[in-house]
């Protein structure tokens, strides 16, 4: 069982780094949309293991992103620091419930997956866009970048949890 | 003593989050200067292999438009051969030509960053050093910053850390070339004086200030010229020659004389 986990989180660091750098980088929908779907990792991550090597992973998937694209290190930094905020973000999604030993994202409702989902989206966009852009005088350019880049992943996100969701019942 | 390991034990996860948050930045702040770390880009062995093999299955999509651009540029070319005044030029007399071209093609592209980067398949195994000027059958395309074995990456003119020295085809007045990062089809055209009459419509071409390209490489054409009242220098809109969104095969261009160029203005600059 644990060396399906490893397996099954294995194959989707190299699947979701693979999908993101030959499709969805170069998708440019509108010039300048390129959805981030690598973040859906952090998504579907088991909730229990310990929160180092998580965050470990999660510098590797930032690292491994950011070689391909030439970003060095903004995908990192957000991708880190969304990794450490996220049993945050579960905590307010979710309530108390998900300390729980039984929680499972699979008997949440829809809407708390799609928060999560957003909140984990609109963070790592956020961050990456700051780090990209790095000036506030572009400021209606970096929320342009924000918002709509959130949109973009958050509906191929969406479309990729319903296709794959982890959790078959 | 105690205390201190029990904090660092306590907040093991917040210290780790701020080492790797360090780390990130450190790199980060590292990659806006000049030259960027030398495996962590997109021209290294295994990303440039994945690049490489996808190029290879996605090329053959584009193959009708590539012909055609190479023969409308072959059409250009045996026009200009036809009609010289002097004989063929002969094995030696392209030896002597200063400027060499290596053919390569982009096997990645980004268009949608601040900073972006072209990777090209070829790199120094086939002749290819930094600072070597790429272009288009189209027109400027970037400069190449990093070489490993097989693979280069490519500074494109979409990049703000981009300055290419350019002009106003047949004139001598000269200005650098950057970009603001609005529209990807859109450069900027700097530190052109007033006193210079310009049109829209008027060509951009590469100046002869650099040892990197050859003088009279087309780029774009003068879009919107914007000049206050106050200011000395016009601010222009290039709209470019190439669709950057859409670029295939590319050539290299390499300079016999640029070591010497280099030593020269080196030279002048001790002296000072």
């Amino acid at each position: 069982m644990t060396n399906n986990l490893y397996l099954q989180n294995g194959l989707r660091f190299l699947l979701l780094v693979l999908a993101q750098v030959l499709i969805f980088n170069r998708l440019n929908f509108l010039g300048f949309i390129n959805p981030m779907v690598y973040i859906l990792f952090l998504y579907w991550y088991p909730i229990k293991p310990r929160r180092s090597v998580f965050m470990l992973i999660c510098f590797f998937l930032g690292l491994t992103i950011d070689v391909f694209s030439d970003t060095l290190a903004f995908h990192t930094v957000a991708c880190t620091t969304m990794a450490f905020f996220r049993p945050a973000i579960m905590r307010f999604v979710f309530g108390v419930n998900y300390e729980f030993q039984s929680f499972r994202l699979s008997n949440t409702t829809r809407v708390q997956q799609i928060a999560f989902l957003t909140f984990l989206i609109l963070g790592h966009h956020a961050i990456f866009f700051l780090l990209e852009i790095f000036s506030l005088s572009h400021l209606l350019l970096l929320l342009k970048k924000i918002v709509f880049t959130s949109v973009g992943t958050l509906v191929v996100g969406t479309l990729m949890l319903t296709l794959f969701s982890a959790e078959k019942e | 003593m105690q205390q201190i390991i029990n904090f660092i034990l306590r907040n093991k996860t917040t210290l780790l989050y701020l080492l790797l948050l360090s780390l990130g930045m450190a790199m980060s702040i590292q990659s806006h200067s000049f030259h960027r770390s030398k495996f962590l880009n997109s021209a290294n062995w295994l990303s440039g292999s994945i690049y490489n093999t996808q190029t290879d299955i996605t090329s053959y999509f584009n193959l009708r438009e590539e012909n055609q651009q190479l023969v409308e540029e072959n059409t250009r070319l045996k026009k200009m051969l036809y009609n010289a005044d002097f004989a063929p030029a002969t094995e030696t007399v392209i030896d002597s030509f200063p400027y060499g071209v290596i053919p390569a093609r982009i096997i990645k592209n980004s268009y949608a960053l601040r900073n972006n980067y072209i990777t090209l398949d070829k790199g120094a195994a086939q002749g290819v050093e930094q600072d070597m000027g790429v272009i288009t059958s189209m027109g400027v395309l970037g400069i190449v910053e990093y070489t490993t074995d097989n693979f280069s990456a490519v500074q494109s003119l979409l990049n703000t850390k981009s300055n290419i020295n350019a002009k106003i085809k047949n004139t001598n007045n000269f200005g650098s070339l950057k970009w603001n990062t609005l529209r990807f089809d859109v450069v900027q055209l700097e530190d052109i004086p007033r006193i210079v009459p310009l049109n829209i419509g008027d060509t951009i071409v590469t100046g002869a200030m650099s040892s990197i390209f050859p003088e009279n490489i087309p780029i774009g054409t003068i879009q919107k010229i914007d000049l206050q009242t106050s200011e000395s220098f016009y601010k222009i809109d290039v709209a470019l020659f190439n669709d950057m969104t859409n670029l295939q095969n590319v050539y290299i261009i390499t300079n016999r004389d640029k070591e010497e160029i280099q030593l020269l203005e080196e030279k002048i600059n001790d002296d000072q």
